[in-house]
Order: C-alpha cells, then sequence, then structure tokens
C-alpha cells in the first residue's frame, strides 16, 4: 500500500519562495520567539509570510503571537487563518488546551497530513517553528522539502552549542542550506559562539542581548516588537531578505 | 471539504505509479480508508469525479473502508474506535488530524493516552489497473 499524502506536498508548496526552518539544537534557546518575530516582521514589510508551528507537543507560538477564537477554513483542504498579517498554522487548532502525547512516528503522520491537506497558496516567505533537536520533523522536512533551509538559534552556552554544531554537520553532510546561527539571550561580550559558528563554516547572523521585557511582552504583538529581541530580529531578517541564495 | 486534499493527494500517488508503469489509462484504483479519519466517502467520490485528469477519465474509484484498532502500549488493551463516544469538536480535530485521538482518546482499560493505531488510520492507495500503451 501506499501512502498518497507524500505525493501531493511538492504541489502544496509550489507557491512559496522561501521556506525557513527555524531549528536549534536544544530547547529553551528561544528558537519560538525568534521565528514568531521574524514572521511579524516580514509581515510589516509588506511580505505575504506563513508561520507554522511544527512543535506538535509544545506548541507555543500562538502564546506568543496572542489571539484566540480563529480557525482554520475548510476549503479544498484546510486554509491557514491570517493572524496580525500571518498566514498561521498550529496543531493547537485541533489540540486546545490539552497535551498531544505523540511518539515519534505519530508527530511524523501528523506533520505528513498537515503539510498535504495545508493551503498556503502564494507565499513569499513560510516561517517553521522546529521543536527541537535532529528528530522527526527535522528528518520529515529534509525529505519531504525539496528547498528547505535552516536557521539555527543557540544561546550562550557549551551546552546548546554542542548540539548546534551536530546539526550544522548533519545539514552539510546532507547538503541542505544553513543560512546562519544567531545567538539569543546573551548576557556578556564573549565571542565564544562567534568563533565556534566561524569554525563550522557558518555565518553567526546575529547577537541578540538577553532582554528581560521579553517576557512582558509575550502575547502583545505591538509590545514585542519594541523589544531589543524584535529590533536584532527585524535586523538580520533585513539581511535574510538581501541575501540571495544561502551557502551550503 | 477536507477531502478534497486528500483525493488530490491519491490522483498525484496514482499518477506517478501509472507514469512509472508506462500505464496510457487507468481502469481502477482502490482506496483504503481508514474510520478513524471519518472520511465522508461521498464527498471523496465527489472529489475524484471532479479531480480526474486525462488518464483517469474512465477510472473506477473503489473505496473501503477499514476499521479502527487501537492498542494500549501500558496494559495492551486493544479496542475499536467509534466515532459515537465522541463529541462533535473532538470528532472533528481527529477527522483533520487522525494523530489528535491521543489527545482526547483514553485506553478504556488503564485511561492511558499511549496507544498504538494498529489499522484504520489515513487513506492508502492499495492498487491501480490501467492499459499500456500497445496494449489490445
Amino acid at each position: 500500500m501506499v501512502d498518497p499524502r507524500t505525493s501531493i506536498i511538492d504541489e502544496r508548496m509550489r507557491g512559496i519562495g522561501r521556506i525557513i526552518a527555524v531549528s536549534s539544537g536544544k530547547g529553551g534557546v528561544g528558537k519560538s520567539l525568534v521565528a514568531a518575530t521574524m514572521a511579524l516582521t516580514l509581515a510589516k514589510e509588506g511580505c505575504k509570510v506563513g508561520l507554522f508551528d511544527l512543535d506538535f507537543t509544545s506548541p507555543s507560538t500562538h502564546v506568543i503571537l496572542g489571539f484566540e477564537g480563529v480557525q482554520p477554513k475548510e476549503e479544498k483542504g484546510i486554509v491557514p487563518p491570517v493572524v496580525h498579517g500571518i498566514k498561521y498554522m498550529s496543531i493547537i487548532y485541533y489540540s486546545g488546551e490539552h497535551a498531544t502525547p505523540l511518539r515519534g512516528a505519530d508527530v511524523s503522520n501528523a506533520l505528513i497530513e498537515l503539510l498535504s491537506i495545508t493551503r498556503w497558496e502564494r507565499l513569499d516567505f513560510l516561517v517553521i517553528d522546529m521543536p527541537p533537536g535532529i528528530g522527526d520533523a527535522t528528518l520529515d522536512l529534509i525529505r519531504l522539502i525539496r528547498n528547505i533551509e535552516f536557521l539555527i538559534v543557540t544561546m550562550s552556552s557549551q551546552l546548546a552549542f554542542e548540539t548546534v554544531r551536530k546539526l550544522v554537520s548533519l545539514l552539510k553532510e546532507l547538503k541542505i542550506p544553513v543560512i546562519g546561527v544567531i545567538e539569543n539571550m546573551k548576557m556578556n561580550g564573549a565571542s565564544t559562539i562567534r568563533q565556534q559558528t566561524l569554525k563550522l563554516g557558518v555565518e553567526l547572523l546575529g547577537e541578540i542581548p538577553y532582554d528581560q521585557k521579553v517576557e512582558e511582552a509575550i502575547g502583545n504583538t505591538n509590545r514585542l516588537q519594541n523589544t531589543i529581541l524584535a529590533q536584532k530580529v527585524k535586523r538580520l531578517t533585513t539581511r535574510i531578505l538581501s541575501a540571495t541564495a544561502p551557502n551550503i | 471539504m477536507h477531502e478534497w486534499a486528500l483525493a488530490e493527494a491519491v490522483i498525484a500517488a496514482a499518477s506517478e505509479i501509472a507514469e512509472k508503469e508506462g500505464l496510457s489509462e487507468v481502469t481502477e484504483v482502490k482506496i483504503r480508508v481508514g474510520e478513524l479519519q471519518q472520511i465522508e466517502r461521498d464527498i471523496l467520490e465527489f472529489a475524484f469525479s471532479q479531480l480526474k485528469p486525462v488518464k483517469f477519465e474512465d477510472t473506477r474509484f473503489s473505496i473501503e473502508v477499514s476499521k479502527a484498532e487501537l492498542k494500549c502500549r501500558v496494559c495492551g488493551h486493544t479496542w475499536l474506535f467509534s466515532k459515537e463516544r465522541l463529541d462533535e469538536g473532538t470528532a472533528e480535530a481527529i477527522h483533520f488530524v487522525p494523530e489528535i485521538a491521543h489527545t482526547f482518546i483514553k485506553c478504556p482499560k488503564c485511561g492511558s493516552p499511549d496507544f498504538e493505531i494498529l489499522a484504520g488510520r489515513g487513506v492508502w492507495l492499495e492498487s491501480i489497473k490501467g492499459v499500456k500503451c500497445g496494449d489490445g
């Protein structure tokens, strides 16, 4: 028996200019905040942008964007609603406030299901908030989306960077483009992450200082866009916008 | 019409196979639909009737539904999915993403959400039959 869903994913992605997976080695590095803020920035710049929360067991971008009462439309598939100028898709529409305990194969199945039924139509950018690590979601995106690019978020920690090293090495081995690394929640002026990123042959796109105001801005996009994090993300988004194909 | 998106996937997959096998015309496509996804057969059939590309003009789409069987990973209990036990919102959520079953369904014996879907998930392309160029 053949699973027909994977045969339609190319078609579903056809109208999308760039597909950026915001990923990390470890959790808690601010990946979802960077992904959501980047999507907001792109929307404000006038781009057609989608945000897809692929962290099925711990989705959080809906909390960052702060909205409720919207649902996708059912129209020859699923049409994501527009939230703050972003076409937004998340498993949260179906799981609500309940826990979603999924094993690897279930994560993979849910991901393929949503990729095959979601109609993004024309987008300049699709930003994907990934679950941390090199698990099913990462492997499936690499397998199923031919023009996927990765943007990697880390903290100023050797522990977090150790997993970044592995993620970058895997992506390079598979010839998947890595746009660069973002050092988030930086507490001091140390250049360790910068040097180590350069050693991997990848660009350090930006350093975002630890910003206490971010926590208070969660759920309020106006406040969020006034944080240092948003200003830094805006700067690196401009760089990404002006860049052509990233280095492999 | 979420069934429409799945019908498109079936046609895309069947077209790939027809191309690979050198079929100039597809006469039959057999599809197995898992009960867990609660596909509306009428809508799926309607989508097939509307979507038919050239090679599929006279194709018979045969749809079989398989029971959804669940097995608890904790106590080993197996049971059959029943839509009637779910409220409308939950049934609809599982219809769109069957894995949402893990959010709302628990093992009736031990209450665990850690179960395996043994059968009856999703839409599967079971077989296709067709005519090759030059066939009588």
